[in-house]
């Protein structure tokens, strides 16, 4: 009996605490900062590292507390593009394809040493970075990375997401995930 | 090509059971036979490759009814191992690094004086628990051999990868296309005169991180 008085005035007390309340913020900002917790993977997966995605995806690290867990099933769904594991030059086209069936707007995740750079792979046969023919927004080092790199990758986008400005093409790409200028 | 039986093999009077088998088969046809760690391998000309082929896999003897690999060696600019390599290996195990490791930083050395190419045939006869392996040189400017596709129908993508690599044309190879590199692609990448960094791309550089391709120097 008591504790019910007590909690009912206590909802009381919460209603009369903001009266009139609202908040401000800018329009950006706040579509910012809802893309950034509802990311819509789509997974490249071509290597080894693909082992780490699945695992890091799994329930023990658990990127669906970032809210970038569900993996769509066609690249028109998908707003978050993981390239995972080596890219061949015969797959460059595909990869590019892919990126381009994409709608804006879209973020690209380059997910360990050879998706970044070509990795030991320095050859005829490798695309020597995958930022030569799409943009990335986040690299994450590592053969393969560690999860929390990853995780580490993915707050680093979110960051940087909450930053962007809408409307530029390759918004950012100068920055940091941090928000902070390159160089 | 090889007129006299090496020396080695004349001190060596215990040939292995396959190759005394393989001897009383193909003795005419057989250029050289040498024994590596207990693996047997045979030279044959490569106009003899079809009929040697057809017997090691018909003989009941032999049985090879599995090749498990066709690949080539390219032997730029080295002694043939016919003859030269013989002494030198004897000598000491280091022979093989007379390349360069870096060409695209020093220049090729002058070409050797032999067939260039060589297709590496691997078998195993999977009722006798047998293995043995072929060579065939094949020379640079007329790097043609006959396809053992007749013989074993598992030679069809082992050709194609040697040709997409090598260069290596198979005679009577009913589909001779790349199987690993685009159609686009030129030349053949395990060549030693093919630039280890040289860049063929088909899918156009650009945005930020967009870079020249790497070109032959």
């Amino acid at each position: 009996m008591m504790s019910g008085a007590v909690g009912r005035q206590a909802l009381v007390d919460e209603g009369n605490a903001f009266p009139e309340a609202f908040a401000t913020t800018r329009l950006a900002d706040a579509i910012n900062w809802a893309r950034k917790y509802s990311f819509f993977s789509y997974p490249f997966v071509t290597a080894c590292c693909g082992m780490e995605y699945f695992s890091v995806n799994g329930p023990r690290y658990d990127t669906d507390r970032f809210g970038a867990a569900l993996p769509r099933f066609t690249p028109r769904q998908a707003d978050l593009l993981w390239v995972v594991g080596t890219i061949t030059q015969r797959q460059a086209p595909i990869l590019r394809r892919v990126y381009e069936q994409m709608a804006e707007p879209k973020w690209v995740v380059s997910f360990g040493a050879c998706t970044s750079s070509g990795g030991p792979y320095d050859n005829y046969a490798v695309l020597q970075g995958i930022d030569r023919i799409i943009p990335v927004h986040v690299y994450i080092p590592g053969c393969p990375p560690r999860p929390e790199a990853v995780l580490d990758g993915l707050i680093k986008l979110q960051e940087r997401v909450q930053h962007e400005r809408p409307g530029t093409r390759w918004a950012g790409l100068d920055l940091h995930g941090s928000g902070r200028k390159l160089g | 090509m090889s007129t006299e039986a090496p020396p080695s093999d004349a001190e060596k009077p215990q040939l292995s059971p396959l190759m005394v088998k393989v001897n009383a088969r193909l003795a005419p046809l057989i250029l050289e036979h040498r024994e590596f760690r207990g693996d047997d391998r045979i030279h044959v000309a490569r106009e003899n490759i079809l009929a040697v082929a057809g017997v090691l896999r018909d003989d009941p003897e032999l049985a090879f009814d599995l090749l498990l690999d066709v690949t080539a060696i390219d032997y730029y600019g080295q002694p043939d191992d016919f003859e030269l390599r013989r002494e030198v290996w004897d000598r000491d195990h280091v022979t093989m690094r007379r390349l360069p490791r870096r060409r695209n930083l020093m220049a090729l050395p002058e070409k050797g004086p032999h067939p260039r190419f060589a297709v590496v045939y691997h078998l195993i006869s999977t009722s006798h628990l047998h293995r043995l392996r072929i060579k065939c040189r094949v020379p640079e400017d007329d790097p043609r051999i006959a396809s053992l596709t007749p013989v074993w129908p598992g030679a069809n993508w082992l050709e194609r990868e040697t040709w997409d690599l090598y260069g290596i044309r198979f005679e009577g190879h009913p589909d001779l296309r790349r199987i690993y590199l685009y159609d686009e692609f030129e030349g053949h990448p395990l060549r030693k005169d093919y630039g280890k960094l040289d860049e063929q791309p088909i899918q156009a550089y650009v945005g930020p991180g967009a870079k020249e391709p790497r070109r032959p120097e």
